[in-house]
């Protein structure tokens, strides 16, 4: 394992960098796209709240391989040329929006309507109760599972792979083919990993007591 | 010009027609009683009035404003219609303080200072000044319901509803939010409707007594002719004889 890092330390920090890169993008995107459609699914209008379960059932039951493909291969034939780091990107963005549009959902609904009505009642909008009540109360509620949706999300990066992304699972892929030393360089890339996954997964139970 | 008025209002969930034939009105300023045995419709009919519950049928005007008509601004409404839950419905993730002002800042841009200052106001008439900074979980349900009470006046409303008001509450805490109630009642030229089983409220306080049955409404009598004469009605009857002698 030393080996491998003392020989293509720089090719797996660079793969590092890209699944970071990629993660933090994605995640960013992700919350607040999954954030809106899970609001779509709650709101009165009926055509709103099909829109939303659409956009969520076919992105959250199509493999994350498949969407990213169709982004990689599709897309740069018809419309635009794009990296395979960024169609990586995209499905994951999409793909994962898609289950913290559930989740959120979920959070909305544990929320008790009371609290909604009790905003309606005195003159506030339904977006306007939404943003000042039911969210803020729906997000303590969604930390715990939302964590899971974001340690999910980085490991899912590793789809980058697949469409020459150059992250680090891309990078463990090449350097075991190198070195020919498949079990040292994997066991890196999972150590690296673990580097990303770990502080978050620390970060998300500490968020959670804070805010319990 | 009566403040809550029911035309021929017709409500219905799905197949159960909830609301049949409703005809009310409530002129500005006073205090009249919904009574019934539970599942009857007097819920719903409280929540038809700021739309919490729509109606299918008929009119309801309310404030000058037809709800019935889909281009009447629900929101205007309910600035001039405060309710107060059973359950109290207080903002969980707001302190006291934050509840009784959130919306009279939101929805009608009163300054910080005056919306602070009439707040408190609210909060000492109500009792409650010494627990502005605490959350609603640390109080009382008898407190919590007096702090719902402020959070609906800090709007000032022309027309109060309260959905029993007082049916979640420990014994000893009722009187607490009776007598806020009262005091409304007759320091103030607020219409209200409330749906309770207090008795002693509807004869102290209460201009009128509506009782309902099964969706429809039997009977609709000042309160002095409900409780010293006799009601009409055989079910109204029935009824105050069970819930006078318990």
């Amino acid at each position: 394992m030393i080996s491998i890092f003392q020989n293509y330390g720089g090719e797996l920090l660079y793969g590092l960098g890209q699944t970071l890169l990629c993660s933090i993008i994605a995640l960013f995107f992700a919350l607040i796209i999954g954030s809106g459609f899970a609001i779509l699914e709650v709101v009165p209008n009926k055509f709103f709240r099909i829109i939303a379960r659409i956009y969520i059932e076919v992105f959250r039951n199509i493999p994350l391989l498949v969407i990213t493909m169709f982004f990689y291969v599709v897309i740069p034939m018809y419309i635009v040329e794009i990296s395979g780091f960024v169609s990586g990107t995209i499905g994951l963005t999409l793909y994962s929006s898609a289950f913290i549009a559930e989740t959120v959902r979920s959070g909305i609904q544990s929320v008790d309507p009371g609290q909604m009505e009790g905003a309606r009642s005195t003159g506030l909008s339904f977006w306007q109760s939404m943003r000042y009540i039911v969210l803020p109360q729906a997000f303590r509620y969604v930390i715990p599972p939302l964590g899971n949706q974001f340690i999910n999300l980085v490991k899912n990066s590793s789809v980058l792979a697949f469409v020459a992304g150059f992250d680090l699972m891309y990078q463990g892929n090449v350097i075991a083919s190198d070195s020919l030393q498949s079990m040292s360089t994997y066991l890196c890339v999972g150590v690296l990993y673990l580097i990303l996954t770990l502080p978050l997964s620390y970060y998300m139970r500490y968020l959670e007591k804070r805010l319990a | 010009m009566a403040m809550i008025e029911f035309q021929d209002v017709q409500k219905y969930y799905g197949d159960f027609h909830a609301l049949k034939d409703i005809n009310l009105k409530i002129e500005a300023g006073e205090t009249v009683v919904l009574i019934g045995p539970s599942g009857s419709g007097k819920s719903t009919l409280i929540r038809t009035v700021n739309g919490l519950e729509t109606i299918q049928e008929g009119k309801l005007i309310v404030n000058g404003q037809d709800l019935a008509d889909r281009k009447t601004d629900i929101n205007r409404i309910r600035k001039n219609v405060g309710m107060v839950f059973q359950h109290f419905n207080l903002y969980a993730n707001k302190t006291v303080l934050e509840n009784i002002m959130l919306a009279p800042r939101i929805v009608l841009h009163r300054p910080e200072d005056e919306n602070k200052q009439v707040a408190m106001q609210l909060l000492d008439q109500v009792g409650l000044q010494s627990q502005a900074n605490k959350l609603p979980a640390q109080l009382s349900g008898g407190q919590q319901q007096r702090i719902a009470i402020a959070r609906s006046l800090a709007m000032k409303p022309k027309c109060l509803l309260f959905d029993e008001p007082t049916s979640a509450l420990d014994p000893e805490m009722i009187d607490d939010v009776l007598n806020v109630m009262k005091e409304i009642a007759t320091d103030s030229d607020m219409t209200m409707l409330v749906v309770t089983h207090e008795m002693g409220f509807a004869r102290e306080v209460a201009n009128r007594v509506v009782f309902m049955d099964d969706g429809r409404i039997l009977e609709d009598d000042t309160s002095e002719k409900f409780f010293d004469g006799e009601p009409t009605n055989e079910r109204a009857r029935q009824f105050l004889g069970k819930i006078i002698t318990h």
